[in-house]
């Protein structure tokens, strides 16, 4: 069993809460930083593929698991941080300046979609930001002059300091070190009042509001920072797929990058990287054991979705903490060895809400 | 000296008056108590303080300023805290979080420093955390805090609120049914907070409550509705033995 001794408030506020924490993180970093010299280019590939839904998922984990609001638009996010990035370099600007310039754009489409839908909130919301999604998917398809349309874009080989960066190894490292950034910047926004605004608004925005919080001004923020991490993540997509098609950002991908949030686990950063890992490892784990499955099941049309519906089906009704929430139950149980109470993760019943306000 | 006053406020739901030509002033250090039946529109009252409501009618006076069209998310910097009848907290923060929100109306980072976490954002945060502590000292919550909400009993709940209300250092503290769902035990427990918040704090409170005991124990002005409208005015005795109030409690011949 172990119990943290707490001498400085600090401690609460730095990102590091023990010193063991900093030496296992650090130990998963250098490992990710080593894996490309052992393994295959395709793993290469697929793992680059997991680091950047993982952004997405951080992205949108930021406006649903720690604010609240469902968007079911998010794949528009991911088109406008690719179709930006590949439009600039296309233009002629460099690498350097089209990736935050990508995060830029699509923030401010983030606050243009967050403005109008600032009363909205679950269902409605959902809705509002699904036909958003259509939208955008509509006007990437019809913008012939400037997206080129159903022919796609091919996207420019990006280049740092002279370096080029368009193989698998260069969008591995290139991932992983804006996974790292966007890590790095939500863990702040969580520190900080910001943070704590978005959870009080998540949680009651009636006593948000009477605590001096402006609901609008923080929904807003909330929009503008998630819809400019997940354009991160496209401009990254686009490196990875290095040909844009239109039809990429449906309300397929919008759905995947949900089951991220709510597989992984709401409300915890650990949650976006576990569904990313979910979401890309089950569709290989998959193809490895599909040839040893008896024929009729093996070679099912729709096996892939079925088993995704699934589990997503299986996780709300036996784990809505999400796969964050078994890691943590898991890690309790050895902090705690010989002392571990099955009680302590049961969920309480809920008092009766006031009612509400509006 | 009044540090608050309402003159004449009234609001209409539809063809329903749920308050109708209550004024009332509150005087610097007291505590001033509503009382009245289900439905007498005491809570409307504190939604139209904390300007979640729009009033119909009236005018509504903090420190001489005028706060009727004041926007809902200002009052709180202005010095007006509440806490709600039955427990707005943010089940899924732990209990020193929940106070932090409270220290938001004096959180003055830059939303680009709180991204970058400058060292002013690091300082203002353990200020804040000082802040927050000397609350958690004064209502005895530390063995609490860093449980979640979620997992406090509620009792200990209902002192979170009022500990989150006190963090944003209010001048007037609305309660909301305080003693609601506490034991015996627990309401004496808050009877003497109530007496310190004004004593050793020195803030103003308006308090909504239905236990009489806790009413007489605290209040130095009982004001008794029915209907939206005011029914009696003055000390705890005064008004407990007005006879319009006991008709509105237990009827009689009308």
């Amino acid at each position: 069993m172990r119990r943290l001794f707490k001498t400085d408030y600090m401690q609460d506020i730095n990102l590091w809460r023990q010193q063991g924490a900093k030496f296992w993180y650090g130990l998963l970093v250098a490992a990710v930083l080593a894996i490309p010299a052992f393994a295959g280019e395709f793993y290469i590939g697929e793992l680059a593929g997991l680091f950047i839904f993982a952004v997405a998922g951080v992205g949108l984990m930021l406006l649903t698991g720690y604010t609240g609001l469902v968007s079911l638009g998010h794949a528009a996010f991911l088109g406008i941080g690719g179709y930006t990035e590949a439009i600039l370099l296309q233009r002629g600007v460099p690498f350097a300046v089209s990736l935050p310039a990508a995060a830029v754009v699509t923030g401010l489409a983030g606050v243009a979609i967050g403005l109008p839908t600032l009363r909205m909130s679950g269902l409605y919301l959902a809705i509002a930001t699904l036909a958003f999604g259509s939208i955008i998917g509509t006007v990437l398809q019809k913008w012939d002059s400037l997206t080129g349309g159903f022919d796609g874009l091919p996207v420019k080989a990006p280049t740092l300091l002279g370096v080029d960066l368009s193989g698998p190894l260069g969008v591995y490292y290139m991932s992983f070190a804006v996974l790292l950034f966007v890590i790095f910047l939500v863990l702040n926004i969580l520190r900080s009042p910001l943070g704590r605004a978005l959870v009080a608004i998540r949680d009651s925005e009636v006593s948000a509001q009477s605590m001096g919080i402006h609901l609008a001004y923080y929904k807003t923020v909330a929009f503008g920072l998630s819809a400019a991490i997940t354009g991160l993540a496209g401009a990254l997509f686009a490196h990875y797929v290095r040909h844009l098609a239109p039809d990429a950002f449906d309300i397929l991908l919008s759905i995947q990058l949900v089951t991220i949030v709510f597989v992984g686990g709401l409300g915890s950063l650990h949650g976006a990287i576990f569904g990313a890992m979910f979401m890309r490892l089950l569709p290989q784990a998959i193809a490895l054991v599909r040839d040893d499955l008896p024929n009729w099941l093996g070679r099912m049309p729709g096996l892939e979705p079925s088993i995704f519906g699934l589990i997503l089906v299986l996780c709300i009704m036996f784990e809505p903490m999400g796969i964050n929430g078994r890691w943590r139950k898991l890690k309790a149980w050895f902090n705690e060895f010989p002392l571990h109470k099955a009680s302590a993760f049961r969920r309480q019943k809920s008092y009766a809400k006031s009612e509400r306000l509006r | 000296m009044n540090l608050f006053h309402v003159e004449d406020i009234g609001i209409r739901f539809g063809g329903i008056r749920a308050v109708e030509g209550v004024s009332f002033a509150v005087k610097r250090g007291e505590v001033f108590s509503i009382i009245g039946p289900n439905g007498a529109g005491k809570t409307t009252i504190f939604n139209l303080i904390s300007r979640i409501y729009n009033p119909t009618t009236g005018r509504l006076f903090f420190e001489g300023q005028d706060i009727t069209t004041i926007a809902p998310h200002r009052i709180a910097g202005l010095g007006i805290a509440r806490t709600f009848q039955n427990i707005e907290l943010f089940p899924n923060a732990t209990l020193l979080q929940n106070l932090l929100i409270g220290r938001h109306c004096h959180a003055k980072v830059g939303l680009f420093a709180q991204l970058a976490f400058l060292p002013s954002v690091a300082r203002a945060e353990v200020e804040h955390r000082k802040r927050a502590e000397e609350v958690i000292a004064f209502l005895g919550l530390q063995r609490h805090r860093d449980s979640l909400i979620a997992n406090l009993p509620y009792g200990i709940r209902k002192v979170v609120e009022l500990g989150r209300a006190l963090c944003t250092e209010p001048k007037l503290l609305l309660l909301d049914e305080p003693s609601s769902g506490l034991n015996v035990e627990e309401t004496v427990e808050m009877a003497f907070w109530i007496e310190d918040i004004k004593k050793d704090l020195g803030i103003t409170v308006i308090m909504v409550e239905h236990d009489m005991k806790l009413v007489s124990a605290v209040s130095d002005r009982v004001m008794a509705l029915n209907y939206g409208r005011i029914l009696a005015m003055g000390t705890s005795a005064e008004v407990q033995s007005d006879p319009e109030v006991i008709r509105a409690y237990i009827g009689g011949e009308a």
